[in-house]
This record gives C-alpha cells, sequence and structure tokens, in this order.
C-alpha cells in the first residue's frame, strides 16, 4: 500500500534534519566521545529530584491547571522579575508548556496565517524553520556572520522584511554559535520592530548560560517592547532539567489565551511532576540566590575558556562564545566542508561534534562542539581535534 | 581567598594533574599567575597534598578499616589537642576529627588484618591514659568517598547528538 494519498506533502517536503544522519552515525560508535549533546552534563540538582520524588509518595498524579500550576506561575512570575526586569502577571500572561519547543510551536500556531513570513537568524536551532513550516507560515533566515559575533544587525533584519513578514525570531543566546545580544544590539532592532509592526518570539532558554561578567538582557525588558514579545524559558539548560519537558511563554493575554486554547486541546497540561520539580528549582533559587545555576555557569564557564583557547592554539579562527554551552570554531584553514570534517572526525579521531551547516547555510565552514562534557574527556577529545587538525592543515 | 585561588583549589580538587596551561586557560589568568597563586597556597599549606582517590577493593592489597568513636578526658590548658595528636601519631592512624556529641575524637585506622586492627584498638589506643571508652564499626563497603561514586559508574545518559 503506498500512503502518498493519507501524507500531508507540506510537512513530508520538509527535509530531515541534518544533525539525524550524525546522530546515527556516532550512536554506532561506541567509544567516541560526543562534543555533539546538546544539554548539561549535570544531572538535575537533587533537591529538585526530590521534590518530585515526594510528590509521587504523596500521590500527586493529577492534571494541573491548563496553563500550569498557579504556584509554579506565581514562581516564573517572580524568578523573571528578579533575573530579567520583566514584568509578567502569573495569572493571564504566563503558560507552561512542554519545553520551550512546545512553546516555539504554539506562537508560531497561534499567529501564523498561510503565507506570512517569519525572519529567522542562522544558524540557529534545528526546530524554528520546520516549524513555521508545520504552521503554515514562511521562514526567511537572516544569515548572521563571525565578522559580526554573529549578532542581528539591524540592516540585516531591514533587508529581508516584506509586506509579509509578521515574526522575528531572536534567539538569543544562540545554539549553535554561543553569540550574545548585548543591551545596545536589542535596541537597535527595537525601532524597526514597532515601525515594521513585527511581533518577537525570543527564545531566551540559554538566558542562564552568559559568561564573564555580562548579563543576558531579555527584548521584553527594552522600552516599548513588552506587547510586542513573547518571552520564551524553560528548566532545560539553566537546571539540567531537559528530560523533565517544563518550558514556559509569557506575552499579551490576547495571545496567551489563544496559545492556551491549542495547549489544552493538544496537551492538556505539562506533566505535573515535572512542574513540582521546576516550581522547587525556583522556590529554593529565590532563597539561595540561584546556587545551583552559579555552580553550573562557573563550572560551564572554565571548559568554555578551555575550548576556545585550544581551539585557538590549533590555529583555528574561534569566535569568543559569550552564551549558551556551545564553541562553534572556523574549520576553513582545513579546507574540508563541515560535513567531511565532522564524518571523517568521527570515523578516524572517535570524537563527535555537529557540521555548523546542520543550523542554516551560513553555519558552514564551522562546527559546533558543545563543552558540557566531563573535563578529562574534553581534553582527550582536543587533544584528538588538534591531531585531527594538523594532519588536515593545507599546505 | 580570591576568586583565582577558588577557582584554582575547585579545579585542582577535581584533577590535580591539570596543567599550568590548561588551568591558566580555564582561569582566564596568565600562566606565570597561576603558578605563583599555588605555589603561595602550598607555602601556607592550604594545599597539602596531590594524592589520587583509589578504590584498593579493586587491588588485591588486604586492608580492613573502621571507624573509631573516642571518649577522652581533656587536659588542663590543652584541651583535645595533645590526646588527638597523641593519637595522630599512630601510623594506623588515617584521620582524626574532633566531634560534637555524644563521644570526643573520631579516629579512622587503617591495617592489614582484622587482628592487627583489633591489637590496635586494644594494646595501644584503649591503653592510653586520657582514653575512657572505645567504640569500633568495620568498614563493610565503600559507595561514595571523596565525591567519587564507587560503586558502579556514573553512566552519561544522554544521547550523543543533539540539537
Amino acid at each position: 500500500m503506498t500512503y502518498d494519498r493519507f501524507l500531508n506533502p507540506c510537512i513530508v517536503a520538509v527535509p530531515p534534519s541534518g544533525i539525524r544522519r550524525f546522530f546515527d552515525m556516532a550512536s554506532l560508535m561506541k567509544d567516541a566521545i560526543s562534543l555533539g549533546v546538546g544539554e548539561p552534563d549535570f544531572k538535575t540538582p537533587f533537591h529538585i529530584r526530590d521534590a518530585a520524588i515526594n510528590s509521587l509518595v504523596d500521590g500527586d498524579t493529577q492534571y494541573t491547571a491548563n496553563r500550569g500550576m498557579p504556584e509554579l506561575r506565581a514562581e516564573i512570575a517572580a524568578y523573571l522579575a528578579d533575573r530579567f526586569s520583566l514584568r509578567y502577571r502569573p495569572e493571564d500572561q504566563i503558560l507552561v508548556t512542554i519545553g520551550a519547543s512546545e512553546a516555539i510551536d504554539l506562537a508560531l500556531r497561534a499567529m501564523l496565517s498561510p503565507g506570512d513570513e517569519v525572519l529567522v537568524p542562522e544558524p540557529s536551532y534545528v526546530s524554528y524553520a520546520p516549524g513555521v513550516i508545520f504552521a503554515g507560515g514562511v521562514p526567511v533566515g537572516i544569515p548572521t556572520r563571525e565578522e559580526q559575533d554573529f549578532r542581528l544587525r539591524p540592516e540585516d533584519l531591514l533587508s529581508v522584511i516584506t509586506p509579509r513578514t509578521k515574526v522575528l525570531i531572536l534567539p538569543y543566546p544562540n545554539n549553535p554559535t554561543g553569540a550574545i545580544m548585548e543591551k545596545q544590539d536589542l535596541e537597535a532592532l527595537t525601532g524597526i520592530v514597532k515601525d515594521r509592526d513585527l511581533m518577537v518570539i525570543s527564545d531566551e532558554i540559554y538566558a542562564e548560560l552568559v559568561y564573564d561578567g555580562k548579563r543576558h538582557v531579555s527584548f521584553a525588558a527594552l522600552p516599548g517592547m513588552e506587547e510586542r514579545t513573547l518571552t520564551i524559558n524553560g528548566f532545560s539548560k539553566s537546571f539540567a532539567m531537559t528530560g523533565w519537558r517544563v518550558g514556559y511563554i509569557c506575552g499579551a493575554p490576547e495571545l496567551i489565551s489563544v496559545m492556551n486554547k491549542i495547549h489544552q486541546y493538544s496537551i492538556m497540561c505539562a506533566p505535573r511532576q515535572g512542574q513540582i520539580a521546576a516550581a522547587e528549582a525556583l522556590r529554593a533559587g529565590r532563597e539561595n540566590g540561584y546556587e545551583d545555576v552559579i555552580r553550573m555557569r562557573d563550572s560551564y564557564d572554565r571548559r568554555r575558556r578551555l575550548m576556545v583557547s585550544a581551539f585557538r592554539r590549533m590555529g583555528l579562527h574561534c569566535f569568543e562564545p559569550y552564551g549558551a554551552f556551545y564553541v562553534f570554531p572556523s574549520i576553513s584553514p582545513t579546507g574540508l566542508s563541515s560535513e567531511e570534517f565532522c564524518s571523517r572526525l568521527l570515523k578516524e579521531k572517535k570524537v563527535a561534534a555537529v557540521p555548523g551547516n546542520a543550523f542554516g547555510p551560513s553555519g558552514e565552514g564551522f562546527i559546533r562542539c558543545c563543552y558540557a562534557t566531563a573535563l578529562d574527556k574534553l581534553n582527550i577529545a582536543l587533544e584528538r581535534i588538534a591531531e585531527f587538525v594538523s594532519e588536515n592543515a593545507r599546505r | 581567598m580570591t576568586n583565582l585561588e577558588t577557582a584554582l583549589l575547585d579545579l585542582l580538587k577535581e584533577d590535580c594533574r591539570l596543567s599550568l596551561e590548561k588551568l591558566a586557560d580555564m582561569t582566564g589568568a596568565p600562566m606565570t599567575e597561576v603558578a605563583g597563586v599555588i605555589d603561595r597556597l602550598e607555602k601556607s599549606r592550604v594545599i597539602l597534598r596531590y594524592s589520587p582517590v583509589i578504590n584498593w577493593d579493586l587491588t588485591d592489597r588486604e586492608r580492613v578499616e573502621a571507624m573509631i568513636e573516642v571518649r577522652v578526658t581533656p587536659q588542663r590548658d590543652m584541651g583535645f589537642d595533645a590526646v588527638a595528636r597523641r593519637i595522630y601519631r599512630f601510623d594506623e592512624v588515617k584521620s582524626v576529627y574532633l566531634m560534637s556529641g555524644a563521644y570526643d575524637l573520631l579516629v579512622l585506622v587503617e591495617a592489614r588484618t582484622l587482628k592487627e586492627l583489633a591489637s590496635f584498638v586494644s594494646s595501644k589506643l584503649s591503653t592510653l591514659e586520657t582514653v575512657t571508652g572505645t567504640a569500633t564499626s568495620f568498614v563493610l563497603k565503600r559507595y561514595k568517598e571523596e565525591g567519587v561514586i564507587f560503586d558502579g559508574e556514573e553512566t552519561d545518559r544522554r544521547l550523543v547528538i543533539s540539537p
């Protein structure tokens, strides 16, 4: 039997993720060291796990409110106010989702009509463009360049806006480049967002992982931008809670209630145990000055410096990433394409990294290496990459 | 303690074989400064020794360990220090701590055999004048020491590649 008639051609037409092929290859090599992960190497702090364990013992196994448990939404509101000067009402401006991923999907589905264009700076996280297509929209990439520290410049933004442009996605701190947008970089965009009547989806999942004395600035915290921004965040990266699948989206009540309509019919609610754990993470953080987050960030920061120095010593140009937990070195001295470099590195040296072009065409010539890995493994991996680079240096 | 000192102590605690170059990379301080700080920490006896965490159970070395709760009579002017010093001079004694609670000193002792250890307690420790009583507990299995898990490995359960 052929299923063509039963499949949605728009979805079938979306190419499989460039990461998938690598995943299959790397999974077969049991003793490879992976720098290809996209999640913390810490386990969720035990007091957070313990809160979920206790809730199970106590029989907390029911649905929660669609928008999320009121105590969690109250904690989220307090947290965002405290850390990023954002003011969202827990009652009608915050929706708890299944990870930031659902939040991205909801935002796109709630806003897009067929043919609406969504601007996606790239290289960036692999799900934005497919998410736009699934929601009936048209993704429009905005290449960012290493020379500009992979930041989005107003002139680049202006050059792609058309009458159909509806939404701008701001994926900073950025996966895969580690780029951040500082206050003045964001301020340079606010006028365009307002004049061209755009909505911004600001994916701030890495907001806590910003280094070297810099602080993350939320787009919605800039004057006049709260009403034009949907702020997405979650617990996966900052609290090492990837598998719990808890995130949230905040914004104007008019938008949140439409997203909640989709959420309540398709999801009902985020899992209760995840929400309980998330509430504990924020409650404890509020009381102890977010010591878990700071401890993990300090540890990432040391490894970040190690990676950047090691790549530069190999003779590779490595832009200094101030956010997330990735470095994105240029592999141009080898003359290899990103895919060639990564597949040969995996086969010859048993180190897995992700080819930069998996995150958009402007990622070609780069590789993404995650430093959320134990220091001893990181050091071995770096030695192997150095060997590989010197063997393949163009004469 | 400066930030650099704290950072270096944390890193060396995790892996004391990290090279000066790596330590400098990770802390962002020049190599000469890192070397200087470590030197000072050693001289001021903040860093006493660089030693590995060993799982002796996986070796063929015979070895028993016990924790001994010791009650003592404190001495005038010296408090517990004199008796603690008397006790830590024995080669069998690995650690000595002054404790709050039901007893005074906790003494960690290591010997080759049970018999040797028993004889240490009965002939050397209990016979000290200031020791008024002991309670010995033998270590049967070690699960975690110095933050390192001994029984089984902490496996990395993450997907090898994820977006």
